[in-house]
């Protein structure tokens, strides 16, 4: 097979996966998440080398989980190496900034039909003191209970009577709407409410559970955001054994790497040390406040969308410091030079529905030095401030320049 | 032959630095640029790189 080919088999699995939301039910059993693991965002991590964000996100997960009383307790089983800390990627799930999944918590299952592979996703918890963003206190892990005991089970019922959602049609629509799926979800969340409410009413034995589920949806913009990542698992996993291919299957950040896998070198993360989004700040935050980049979010960026489809989200390009809409028109033609093809679905208006471009080529962007853009969240460098601006990022050059060393050391 | 260039009405293709065109237009030379920079930032070590992924293409 040439490169070439394996690069169709790639773009073909990418544009043409089928991901269907079909269940919510805690990682223990939807996922088969055991033992005292904590799973968290990006390529494998030491605990030694975390930033402080990422530490304080799993502290209190033990916390949570009940492993320990207090911090000391929780780092004691660290370092004993009692608590296993392991990438979501490595158990098939997705997770926003820190991305920590413990075995409590409610997931999101996400089936892709072409494949028959399987993804997972939490459920996402609005914004202010949230796990996801490393605060550590009782009100985070209150949230994480209320959803483990009420919301994941309520809307599990609700996905499972509704017989399975098209997550790629919703977000197909939702892209025509202006969301581009990473920093805009506002769209793509109405969109599930308007399909997840109905059963969601018949589920709910308890009008005032029934009511919290509701405020909780109606008040995140956000609350999509892990489905996408979800549906972008799926729709990414599929390609990591196709030989020869030189596309990007993963790219995913821990806040002190950034880590790519490439469609033909299987399950290999190439690293670099991750930069830091440069954006625009929530008052009273700066520049010198912001965490480094963090998150599996980028997945999205990964099947075309988020950063690479910007043309279709101009109200995005000005919350992220990126311009006007000649800007965000710029940015996906730019992503466009790195990829082998458009999304056949994912089609922008505004650019006379052309699809957003999608298979970052690692050839193409060591050979033009232009790196992904990423659409992003930016977190306190300060465990528990939660979310201080939103940004773009770029994909370091490094981690292509090693991918692009180990494709040709195959040949 | 120069000479001769120049006695003549230029019109340019500009490759790569984008200044030479700029200067050009305050000429009113007609002068199309094209955005170019060598593969790699001309490394040649990951040129050699990519032009062995490419090859295998043919």
């Amino acid at each position: 097979m040439t490169i070439a080919s394996a690069n169709q088999t790639v773009l073909g699995r990418l544009t043409g996966a089928e991901p269907i939301l079909i269940d919510c039910g805690p990682a223990r059993t939807v996922m088969g998440l055991t033992g005292r693991t904590v799973l968290h965002a990006g390529p494998p991590l030491g605990w030694e080398t975390a930033c402080e964000t990422m530490k304080a996100a799993i502290l209190c997960a033990i916390h949570y989980e009940g492993w320990a009383a207090d911090d000391a307790e929780a780092l004691d089983l660290l370092v004993k190496g009692e608590v296993e800390i392991a990438p979501c990627h490595a158990a098939g799930a997705a997770g926003p900034m820190t991305g920590i999944v413990t075995p409590s918590m409610p997931v999101f299952l996400v089936e892709e039909r072409q494949s028959g592979g399987r993804a997972f996703a939490t459920v996402n918890e609005g914004l202010g003191k949230v796990l996801r963003f490393g605060a550590n206190d009782p009100s985070v892990i209150e949230r994480l209970r209320w959803i483990e005991g009420e919301a994941g089970p309520l809307l599990g019922a609700a996905i499972r009577a509704s017989g399975g959602i098209d997550l790629r049609a919703l977000m197909a629509q939702a892209l025509r709407m202006g969301d581009e799926m990473h920093q805009r979800n506002i769209a793509a969340s109405a969109l599930l409410a308007r399909l997840l409410m109905p059963h969601l009413a018949r589920a709910g034995r308890d009008p005032d559970a029934l009511a919290r589920v509701a405020e909780f949806m109606a008040g995140n913009d956000q609350f999509f955001l892990n489905l996408a990542m979800a549906a972008g698992k799926a729709s990414t996993d599929p390609c990591l054994d196709v030989p020869r291919s030189t596309v990007v299957a993963t790219m995913a950040r821990n806040g002190t790497d950034f880590g790519i896998r490439v469609a033909g070198l299987g399950d290999r993360w190439f690293t670099a040390p991750v930069n830091t989004p440069q954006g625009l700040y929530f008052p009273g935050f700066g520049p010198e406040d912001a965490n480094p980049d963090i998150g599996d979010s980028a997945i999205i960026e990964t099947i075309g969308l988020g950063g690479f489809a910007m043309a279709a989200s101009p109200a995005v390009a000005a919350f992220v410091g990126a311009g006007g809409f000649r800007q965000a028109v710029a940015v996906t033609e730019e992503m466009a030079e790195i990829c082998v093809g458009e999304h056949p679905r994912f089609r922008i208006p505004a650019l006379d529905d052309r699809g957003s471009p999608v298979g970052i080529d690692v050839r193409k962007v060591v050979e033009t030095g232009i790196t992904p853009l990423i659409n992003t969240g930016i977190a306190g460098r300060m465990p528990g401030t939660g979310q201080i601006g939103a940004g773009v990022v770029r994909a370091p050059l490094a981690c292509f320049e090693q991918a692009l060393e180990a494709l040709a050391a195959l040949r | 032959m120069i000479a001769d260039l120049f006695a003549r009405e230029l019109r340019v293709i500009n490759c790569g630095l984008e200044g030479f065109a700029q200067e050009l237009e305050q000429l009113a030379v007609p002068v199309i640029h094209v955005e170019w920079s060598p593969p790699a930032g001309g490394d040649p070590r990951k040129a050699a790189l990519l032009a062995a992924l490419e090859d295998e293409d043919a």
